[in-house]
């Protein structure tokens, strides 16, 4: 999980544009202007890239938070998805 | 390759990746031979996968068949996002997948305009999230989808349809706002009547009647029309997005 949550971090940071100063861990969806709906598309689309994983439309949606996010790729890739 | 699809220097399209949906016949297939002749790489799109192999055979150079339900939006997804792992990128996505189906007012059944809503707008949704998504870490890219003269205007015995298609090309208006900022243009197209396998089975004095509407006094054809699209994912149509471009000779309805 510590891998995961090291590399997406990097991807937060890459897709969202966030300063070095910015708490990604506990980073919420709209809790800041990089990461609204729009942003969301270019993070997901991030994420699946790095992961090489893929999210079905509900996960998009429910994908609310960093630690949320970290949880669904540990869920797709044990389900090798 | 037929001339009336020879490309122009400034739509060159080389080592570009191209997707088209519904990419086997008509206005899709036309649009798949411009973007080759272009220099595109195409994938196209049909229903099942011997249509679409055969589609792509017929034009042979680096063009591939895929089946695709567009009504599927995870097999959109699967897809689009395949197309960009196996070709390194996907620059351009012509959602030209749809059907045409009429029905005056008091004729239509619930089944119709599900099919009519499932397939053009949905499957157009499906379509240009999928796109937008394998196109936006790159920060660029072209989508066109197939709006429809009869979206803008409305036409008699087509409500569903003509509906169907004006969210079309609201798709495009409004998918434009969200992925400017990602340097992806959003347009469409909107065909008059155009001579395809859709309007076949109009009748002689239907179509007699379109072209004594229509300014140029005849029917489109599908190359004319793949030639706009071809316009609108090039460079050439850079500072372009937005925007729903009639390909109608002056049709007025």
């Amino acid at each position: 999980m510590a891998e995961i949550a090291g590399k997406l971090r990097e991807v937060f940071v890459e897709a969202l544009d966030l300063d070095a100063d910015v708490d990604v861990e506990n980073l919420k969806y709209r809790e800041i202007e990089a990461w609204d709906s729009v942003g969301h598309m270019a993070l997901v689309a991030a994420i699946e890239d790095e992961f090489d994983v893929q999210f079905d439309t509900d996960q998009v949606i429910d994908m609310s938070s960093f630690k949320v996010a970290a949880d669904m790729i540990k869920e797709l890739q044990s389900n090798g998805v | 390759m037929s001339d009336a699809l020879a490309a122009r220097p400034g739509t060159d399209l080389t080592g570009k990746v191209a997707l088209v949906t519904g990419g086997t016949r008509g206005i899709g297939l036309a649009t798949v031979r411009a973007l080759t002749e272009a220099g595109a790489t195409v994938v196209l799109t049909g229903r099942d996968e011997t249509g679409a192999k055969d589609a792509a055979a017929s034009v042979g150079g680096t063009v591939s068949g895929q089946a695709l339900d567009v009504t599927d939006a995870k097999a959109v997804s699967t897809l689009v996002r395949g197309v960009a792992k196996e070709h390194g990128r996907l620059d351009i996505v012509v959602a030209n997948a749809g059907v045409m189906e009429d029905a005056l007012l008091g004729m239509i059944r619930e089944e119709l305009v599900d099919r009519m809503l499932t397939t053009n707008v949905a499957g157009t949704i499906h379509t240009v999230q999928a796109a937008a998504r394998a196109m936006m870490r790159k920060k660029t890219g072209a989508i066109v989808v197939l709006a429809s003269i009869v979206g803008e205007h409305g036409s008699a015995g087509q409500v569903a349809y003509a509906a169907s298609k004006a969210a079309v090309g609201n798709v495009a208006r409004s998918a434009s706002k969200e992925l400017g900022r990602y340097g992806i243009r959003v347009n469409g197209v909107a065909p008059g009547v155009i001579e395809t396998s859709m309007t076949a089975h109009l009748s002689e004095e239907i179509l007699a009647g379109r072209v004594e509407d229509t300014s140029l006094r005849r029917l489109g054809t599908a190359e004319e029309v793949a030639k706009v699209i071809r316009f609108l994912v090039s460079d050439e149509a850079s500072f372009v997005t937005g925007q729903i471009l009639g390909v109608d000779g002056g049709l007025v309805l």
